[in-house]
């Protein structure tokens, strides 16, 4: 005893980002203000903190519009006609420049987000620029991508789409739009979330170190009516969202009845089953990654752990022993393994659904955890006793919390996690391998971790099955949201 | 002596397996293309479109966890049968399409042979849309393409065989199971088609066949929250009402087949959005390690 094994605060200095004290709009190679009012502008702020880190204008239809007629007249001119291999090497240059600015990237996107240094530092960012550099490549062998022409000739670009994303994964969710789209030959207006513009504007001032032809990308901050306009606006032709189901399907009717194509990446509430045979220390660090990582903000997350009954016990006790050494706070202290919630209105979400746990009958348990005065915190939590019409079952929280059911047979399993109108993700673990693939195969979930979870990479297609969503955003599939296949008759 | 008095078949739904009246009772004068009563049809109402999702969901399970193998020679065997039914559909086509026997035969031709084209995509499909991914770290990574679940499809106006042929094997060869409404002023050769079915070897309730009024049927079959895709080309031409179809459809976002301007042309070669509209990418990842 009297050794003191706690951490010293490893801080990673901020002073690597230049903000600015307002951002406008990035229309046609060029930031200009929006038409809306001074007042119309919004400000962002740090959610460890709640300092104000700028202000950002708010995108009107008008906005909107005129960066809809840059984008148009980018594909028309330039980048439509633009050699596949000469498409591809702007998009390697804006990779190599995320990689060269990456640090100063991450400590934006911690910043603004609220999410832990060593995930914007070691995952967000290097997965950004490995997006781009993957779909850099594919520019120039379209035709070789499983949707030529019937011909052999290249696929064609749809042209304009219109890209809205949340505020979870910032400038990931950027790059799973922008690049695709761009190595496609469409050009883009992308509608950053309004907590967190700040690395979209980055990103922006990139494309201009890029030299990437002016209207290529457009960059429109603001909220639900920016999006809105933007979904609406008639000369685009292709929607790509991520963000929550109900806006999911309000822009699925918006666009029916029209030529827009859209993809949507929703909502989920993931299965992470466990079998009696899996191996317990990783399925721990599995089920922790799975919930706990980004807050929990994160549309895949594990948020139903089904774990088998004869284990359950010994599982939930090492999980809580695990859960009470993970450290809240400061997000750009490089020993931050959970950050802050990203703003007021999802605490009070994460909030009101915890309390509805509790006053439905379930048990809920955190560590002792600490939490700061300033900013917006929510400590790791996970309820047990929870049953499948319980609305923390049910409902995507979206926050870091887990709720816990068992079950006895595999097939119990299998229904269980089936019971959502959800489908974008599932866990299993198991030593099985055949159980493995028996399980995996039964799951109706776009995408499915077996013995790991929350795992990202270019080239693996993701997306969900259900009200979860449609298309898919990343790999060759990918490509398919941002061309022409249609060949050939009905 | 007088001429003998033939016996006429009723034309009836196809739900489950069975040939079933519409519960509600109500029928319709089907007529040929010369305007001549034919036959009465079941008129389906929403009741029996709702007994038809219930049917194609219990059908689901056991006919997407057949192999692929299986599908195919499912498929081919309704290809066989529907060979060896040539006199009965070339009528059927002649009574309702008012086409030359030639031109019968030739329609009848095209759909078995688009039979056996999506037949053989059973065991295909997966090895063209599916693929490995050489992720960044020590896992194994597959996609491959599952079947959405249960498709509604308003099948083809104009085109009674040949184009509901295009419109039902797509979406079942893949695993899904489906509710058709037929076209509604030509069923009678959909009708002899759900007989084939019944006599192959396609398990009951894989395809279930409704006769009757799309714009009257398809409003719930849309606004299903158990129907996950829904094919809307039998309203082609009808704006107003795929606008309204599509938007009920975003309820449980079904996946969408808008409905084009007009009919295609169904002698067209077929494009894989066929099949690729209506199947799910499915990622396994798992870590490699000793």
């Amino acid at each position: 005893m009297g050794i003191d094994l706690t951490y010293a605060p490893a801080p990673e200095s901020r002073s690597i980002v230049d903000l600015k004290a307002s951002y406008g709009l990035f229309i046609d190679g060029e930031f200009v203000d929006g038409h809306g009012s001074d007042s119309s502008a919004f400000k962002t702020i740090n959610p460890a903190t709640e300092e104000v880190l700028a202000e950002v204008a708010e995108a009107d239809a008008a906005d909107v519009d005129a960066a809809v007629k840059a984008a148009r007249r980018a594909y028309q001119r330039v980048w439509s006609r633009m050699p596949g291999s000469e498409r591809a090497k702007y998009l390697y240059r804006i990779a190599r420049i995320i990689q060269e600015r990456g640090r100063e990237l991450a400590v934006l996107e911690s910043l603004d987000n609220g999410k832990p240094i060593k995930e914007s530092r070691d995952v967000d960012i290097p997965v950004v620029a490995a997006h781009f550099f993957y779909y850099a490549g594919w520019a120039d062998k379209l035709e070789f991508s499983g949707y030529a022409g019937s011909d052999g000739s290249a696929p064609r670009p749809l042209g304009v789409a219109g890209q809205i994303i949340p505020w979870n994964f910032p400038l990931l969710m950027l790059a799973w739009k922008i690049a695709p789209a761009l190595a496609c030959g469409n050009t883009v207006v992308l509608k950053p979330a309004e907590t967190t513009p700040l690395t979209a504007l980055l990103f922006a001032e990139i494309c201009q170190q890029a030299d990437l032809p002016p209207g290529v990308v457009n960059i429109v901050t603001g909220a639900g009516e920016t999006g809105q306009a933007l979904v609406a606006h008639p000369d685009i032709d292709k929607v790509a969202f991520t963000g929550s189901t109900a806006v999911g399907k309000a822009i699925a009717r918006s666009i029916a009845g029209t030529d827009k194509k859209a993809t949507l990446e929703l909502g989920g509430k993931a299965a992470n089953i466990v079998f009696d045979d899996a191996p317990l220390d990783q399925a721990v660090e599995g089920i922790v990654n799975g919930i706990f990582f980004n807050q929990g903000h994160v549309c895949c997350a594990g948020s139903r752990l089904l774990v088998q009954e004869s284990i359950a016990d010994d599982l939930l006790e090492r999980l809580k022993r695990r859960m009470s050494t993970l450290r809240l706070g400061d997000p750009l202290d490089k020993n931050t393994d959970i950050g802050a919630i990203n703003s007021a209105e999802q605490l009070a979400r994460i909030r009101e659904l915890s309390e509805i746990g509790e006053s439905e009958g379930a048990e809920r348990w955190s560590p002792s955890c600490e939490l700061p005065a300033q900013g917006f915190w929510f400590p790791p939590t996970l309820f047990t006793g929870v049953t499948q019409a319980h609305r923390i079952a049910r409902e995507e929280v979206f926050g870091p919390v887990l709720s816990v059911l068992t079950f006895r047979t595999p097939s119990e399993a299998i229904e269980k996690a089936n019971n959502t109108p959800y489908g974008l993700s599932a866990g299993v673990w198991t030593e099985k391998g055949s159980r493995i693939l028996h399980v995996a195969g039964a799951l109706k979930a776009g995408v499915v971790w077996a013995n790991t979870f929350n795992k990202f990479d270019p080239t693996s297609p993701f997306g969900g099955f259900k009200e979860s969503g449609y298309g898919r955003e990343g790999g060759r599939q990918g490509l398919a949201a941002y061309l022409k296949t249609e060949q050939g008759g009905r | 002596m007088a001429a003998r008095i033939d016996v006429r078949k009723t034309y009836k739904l196809y739900i489950g397996g069975a040939f079933p009246r519409s519960e509600s009772g109500y029928s319709y004068i089907v007529n040929d293309a010369k305007g001549r009563f034919v036959a009465n049809a079941a008129l389906a109402s929403r009741k029996d479109a709702r007994d038809a999702v219930v049917a194609a969901r219990k059908a689901f399970g056991s006919w997407s966890g057949r192999t692929a193998y299986n599908r195919a020679q499912v498929l081919y065997r309704v290809a066989e049968i529907m060979e060896d039914r040539r006199p009965q559909f070339v009528q059927a086509l002649q009574q309702s399409e008012g086409l030359t026997a030639a031109r019968a035969n030739a329609a009848l031709d095209a759909a078995i042979d688009r039979l056996v084209w999506y037949a053989g995509w059973a065991d295909k499909l997966t090895q063209v849309v599916g693929n490995a991914n050489p992720v960044a770290g020590p896992f194994f990574n597959l996609s491959t393409p599952e079947p959405t679940g249960v498709v509604a499809v308003l099948a083809p106006q104009e085109s009674s065989l040949l184009g509901l042929v295009s419109v039902v094997a797509p979406a079942i060869v893949t695993g899904n199971t489906v509710v058709v409404v037929s076209s509604f002023d030509r069923p009678l050769p959909a009708v002899t088609f759900a007989e084939v079915l019944a006599t192959s070897d396609v398990p009951g309730g894989v395809v279930n066949l409704l006769t009757g009024s799309a714009a009257t049927i398809a409003p719930w079959l849309a606004a299903h929250m158990d129907v996950n895709a829904i094919d809307l080309v039998g309203v082609a031409g009808e704006q107003e009402l795929a606008t309204e179809l599509e938007v009920a459809a975003a309820d449980n976002l079904k996946r969408v087949r808008r409905a084009p301007g007009a009919e295609p042309d169904w002698t067209a070669s077929p494009s894989l959005d066929t099949m690729t509209d209506f199947v799910e990418i499915k990622t396994v990842w798992h870590p490699m390690g000793v």
